[in-house]
């Protein structure tokens, strides 16, 4: 059976705030990569990129008011179909920048889990290397996506190193081995059940109600499930 | 149909003026405001409850026994009574004396509330908020149906022998609603009571509050109290009015901007084009409000926010003439003329009455003389069961 493969879906989230940026150059090296090394497997990819730049307003006001705008709205959608990610974002006062972070904040816990992402960091000096795996790695950790081992981290004197290159062409092709192997679907498809979820959470998608809860009895005037209340 | 307003009691600077009224004044501007509501023709008045400041409204069944003497014809309600942190003894006593004084021209809506500090304030903890709310509703729900009530559970001091006085109006508890923008298990304990569902259609889409309307018309029928069309569905929407669509927003816009929920956050025109609240003509509201009956269906009351963000009491009683004068009589129409004869009446006391008893007689509990108990002997009420009767000595 040789049925041509379905593309792979790659978002691409750029927190860059020029036009250029080199946090977004970054993110498209390694986009391009990725597309590249599929192609070479016989398999497309279509990438979304989602530039933070042109949600700053409304991601803002997601952080103080739940006010999902309409850009919001479809980054949530480009992320929640994404086979993969590629997030990237430039490094401020040894931080990945607020805009960045606040983007993640807003996302719904349970959006991403399972995808493989390869994360990205620029900065104007080589002291910033480890915020893409002490500080950005942990963010992810707690989103539950599949941060790839390799961490592209891009310091000014990095951008005519073949180094950088090589980095890029190993954190592409452990992307794509993971979405290759089917994880993230399977996860999905055979554990969704177990993660923490709200009503209406996963980017409006997480709408299944177990009649059969505890809650659900207690609502249907049963007993309380036995629990110790906190001290 | 019923239409009213709710507030939640804020008192907040007034942004053009640059002052805060006092307690004393917001409570009194308050008073005026439902005696407008009821004058202009509204039929629901609904008050908050908040035990912090900058809000006033932390005993609503005083306020609203008060604005029940001096209206006739208002519905008094809540905006929402907390059913987590309050003793739901407490509030089967206190509402049922507010539905006698009111003479059943009161409902009340039950919510969790969402200031955490409350929760300890209380003796209550917030993570443990949705089953509190669950089990205080389930044994409200006995309180004001069992003239005697044992009862035990996770959360509250067991109960042997207890009665809740008085007993209801015309031994007829009191509606309940049970507002919720995103949790199915308070849509399901409506349903499965056959009590009224109340979605606060204020900061969300439409979409996001039909999800749950449509999931608890499917319980409600599911538990056997109906068809979905007979589910009794409240709304909750805000408004700001003007005769001139650009001076609605030309005179909510500072109080939009510094609103304590949404001000420096998204603009008037993200949020009214985002969420149902509405800022315009009467013509403006009253199309606006007629595409949630084209999402939700027939529903039963329709609630607005427009009390709020420090506006004063002048403006918001300006916005009463404009309602109740402009927008309900010709929503009260359309609505009319859209209303399937199937779905339910909104609920009053009356109807309640006559559902319960038909054209039977009305049950008046008298009690027995006190004896220091209900655990012994018969029931307290004289007409329940036979007398005790006690040896001879």
């Amino acid at each position: 059976m040789s049925t041509a493969k379905e593309p792979y879906r790659l978002a691409v989230v750029s927190a860059g705030t020029s036009d250029p940026s080199s946090t977004r150059m970054l993110a498209d090296r390694i986009s391009s990569r990725v597309g590249s090394l599929a192609r070479e497997r016989g398999v497309s990819v279509e990438v979304e990129v989602i530039d933070l730049r042109e949600l700053a307003t409304e991601i803002t006001t997601a952080i103080v008011s739940q006010l999902m705008g309409p850009k919001m709205t479809r980054a949530v959608e480009v992320l929640g179909r994404a086979d993969g990610v590629v997030a990237s974002a430039p490094v401020y006062k040894a931080a990945p920048s607020g805009l960045f972070s606040s983007f993640f904040h807003v996302l719904d816990n349970d959006l991403l889990i399972a995808k493989p992402v390869v994360l990205a960091a620029t900065a104007g000096t080589a002291r910033h290397a480890l915020v893409v795996d002490e500080q950005m790695r942990s963010l992810f950790a707690y989103l539950r996506t599949m941060t790839v081992p390799t961490s592209v981290f891009a310091a000014t004197e990095d951008w005519n190193s073949s180094e950088l290159g090589e980095r890029i062409g190993r954190a592409a092709i452990e992307l794509l081995l993971l979405m290759e192997s089917g994880f993230a679907e399977q996860v999905r498809s055979e554990s969704w059940r177990s993660y923490q979820h709200e009503y209406g959470s996963a980017g409006g998608t997480e709408l299944d109600i177990d009649l059969g809860s505890d809650l659900m009895r207690l609502a249907a005037g049963g007993a309380a499930p036995p629990q110790r209340r906190a001290e | 149909m019923q239409f009213g307003i709710f507030s939640v009691s804020d008192i907040t600077r007034d942004p053009i003026s640059g002052t805060t009224p006092s307690e004393a004044e917001r409570i009194q501007a308050i008073l005026k405001i439902a005696v407008k509501a009821e004058e202009v023709g509204l039929d629901v008045f609904a008050i908050g409850e908040h035990h912090n400041p900058p809000f006033f409204s932390s005993s609503p069944t005083t306020l609203l026994a008060h604005i029940a003497a001096l209206t006739e014809r208002l519905i008094l309600t809540t905006a929402t009574t907390l059913i987590t942190t309050n003793d739901p003894v407490r509030i089967a006593e206190e509402y049922a004396m507010l539905q006698h004084l009111s003479k059943g021209r009161m409902d009340l809506m039950l919510g969790r509330g969402n200031t955490a500090p409350v929760y300890p304030w209380f003796g209550q903890d917030i993570r443990q908020g949705l089953p509190l709310a669950l089990e205080h509703y389930n044994l409200l729900h006995k309180l004001w149906r069992e003239d005697v009530v044992d009862w035990e559970g996770q959360f509250r001091t067991p109960l042997q022998g207890f009665t809740s006085t008085p007993r209801p109006l015309d031994d007829t508890p009191p509606f309940v609603w049970h507002g919720s923008i995103r949790t199915p298990e308070i849509a399901e304990q409506a349903a499965f009571y056959g009590n009224g569902y109340f979605a606060n259609h204020i900061f969300w889409p439409t979409s996001h509050s039909k999800r749950l309307i449509d999931f608890y018309r499917q319980r409600f029928e599911h538990y056997g109290h109906g068809t979905r069309k007979q589910a009794i569905v409240g709304v909750g929407g805000q408004a700001y009015i003007a005769k001139r669509s650009q001076d609605a927003v030309k005179e909510f816009r500072p109080y939009f901007d510094e609103a304590p929920v949404y001000g420096h956050g998204p603009t008037l025109e993200e949020f009214t084009k985002g969420t149902p609240l509405t800022v315009g003509s009467p013509q403006e509201v009253i199309d606006k409000t007629l595409t949630f009956h084209d999402a939700f269906g027939d529903y039963q009351r329709q609630m607005f926010l427009i009390d709020h963000a420090g506006m004063p009491v002048g403006m918001v009683l300006d916005q009463l003439e404009l309602l109740g004068g402009e927008v309900v009589p010709v929503l009260r129409k359309e609505l009319a003329s859209r209303r399937d004869p199937e779905s339910a009446e909104a609920p009053t006391h009356a109807g309640l009455v006559a559902a319960k008893y038909g054209e039977g007689p009305v049950r008046q509990p008298r009690p027995n003389a006190n004896r220091g108990d209900n655990v012994t002997g018969a029931s307290p009420y004289q007409d329940s069961a036979p007398a005790a009767e006690y040896p001879e000595l």
